[in-house]
């Protein structure tokens, strides 16, 4: 290895709220090394103050998220030799959402947006009655299915446009959310989540640019989800004016 | 913080933008040309003459290629938001078109 390839020129956020600049550090390059392990190696080594927030380390819990070269990915799915430009790295806090400080942001904004897309599930059945069946082959129950993976990480919110032009927009996460429960057979009042969806900030926003799509870590598709909202809700129009 | 986004979607969406953009900015001034038939014949026959120049037949050329993009992209966004296909049926769908278009093209080529 030369002595070119030995360190790693990372280029990190520093500041709360608006305010703040990038800090750069030199990191010893490893072999095998994600974008969290070099965070977390400038906080034990180089500036404890470095705030960020992690928790499983291994893509489940979707609290890593972060930008990396300006775009939004799990910092520990991130494999630093896939990212590396020129030996340099930039690390920013998740876009569209307050940072609280460095490279943490406020998720309140995200999570509220979720549940006003109608995202709390309420159930059609009490646990007295009777399980339902469900058809696991089920189209709207393979629709449904298709966005319940999703573990709330921001990717999608931080790579959208339309929510950084207008912060009323619910969000591909809150959205797919909502397409999910209204194609869940379980869930009590369908047409309630039309009417939450489309809303001043709700799907119609919608450009379909994709970047929710294209940079989701868990393969997602919440463009499609929408374009599902946009189908229902402007059916149930039609239907109205019937 | 620069951000990345250059993705094909998002491409399609920003060359559909600026087709659109660029079209509604045309279409007063060729209905303003054509009105000149009407209003200024020999204003009109002056512009046709302008309008036989090597450059000005370039320009043209754009402005068809932005007439076909913005149309395509907007079959593309319809087909998209109106019909809940899958991946496999989509990518069908557009090499249909394409075949069709190609098949179609060498036919018209052949007429004129």
């Amino acid at each position: 290895m030369t002595a070119q390839n030995d360190t790693l020129e990372v280029s990190v956020w520093r500041g709360s709220g608006v305010a703040g600049q990038f800090e750069t550090f030199e990191v010893p390059a490893q072999d095998n090394q994600t974008i969290l392990d070099v965070v977390s190696w400038i906080q034990h080594y180089a500036d404890a103050t470095l705030t960020y927030r992690f928790a499983c380390r291994v893509g489940m819990c979707g609290s890593c998220a972060m930008m990396v070269n300006g775009r939004p990915r799990w910092t520990c799915r991130t494999h630093v030799k896939k990212v590396l430009n020129g030996g340099k790295v930039e690390i920013g806090p998740l876009r569209n959402l307050p940072i609280i400080k460095d490279l943490a942001v406020d998720m309140d904004p995200f999570f509220d947006k979720w549940v006003a897309a109608g995202g709390v599930h309420t159930p059609s059945a009490s646990r007295a009655d009777p399980i339902p069946a469900i058809d696991p082959g089920d189209h709207s129950r393979q629709v449904a299915s298709a966005g319940i993976e999703c573990i709330n990480c921001s990717v999608c919110y931080a790579a959208c446009d339309t929510v950084a032009g207008n912060p009323e927009y619910l969000g591909p996460a809150a959205l797919q959310r909502a397409w999910t429960l209204y194609n869940d057979a379980k869930h009590e009042d369908r047409t309630d989540i039309l009417a939450a969806v489309s809303g001043a900030g709700g799907c119609h926003n919608c450009h379909s640019m994709g970047s929710c799509t294209v940079y989701c870590p868990n393969d997602l598709d919440p463009m499609s989800a929408i374009a599902g909202l946009k189908r229902e809700t402007a059916r149930g129009f039609l239907r109205r004016r019937k | 913080m620069r951000v990345a986004r250059v993705h094909p979607l998002w491409l399609a969406y920003v060359l559909h933008r600026v087709s659109g953009l660029a079209l509604a900015l045309f279409l007063p001034l060729h209905f303003w040309v054509l009105s000149l038939a009407l209003t200024q014949p020999e204003r009109l026959d002056a512009f046709l003459n302008f309008a036989d120049q090597p450059l000005v037949k370039l320009a043209e050329f754009g402005l068809i290629f932005l007439l076909a993009v913005h149309i395509f992209g907007g079959l593309r966004l319809m087909a998209m938001e109106w019909l809940p296909w899958s991946a496999p049926q989509k990518t069908l769908a557009a090499g249909a078109l394409g075949v069709a278009f190609v098949i179609s093209g060498t036919f018209f080529l052949q007429v004129v």
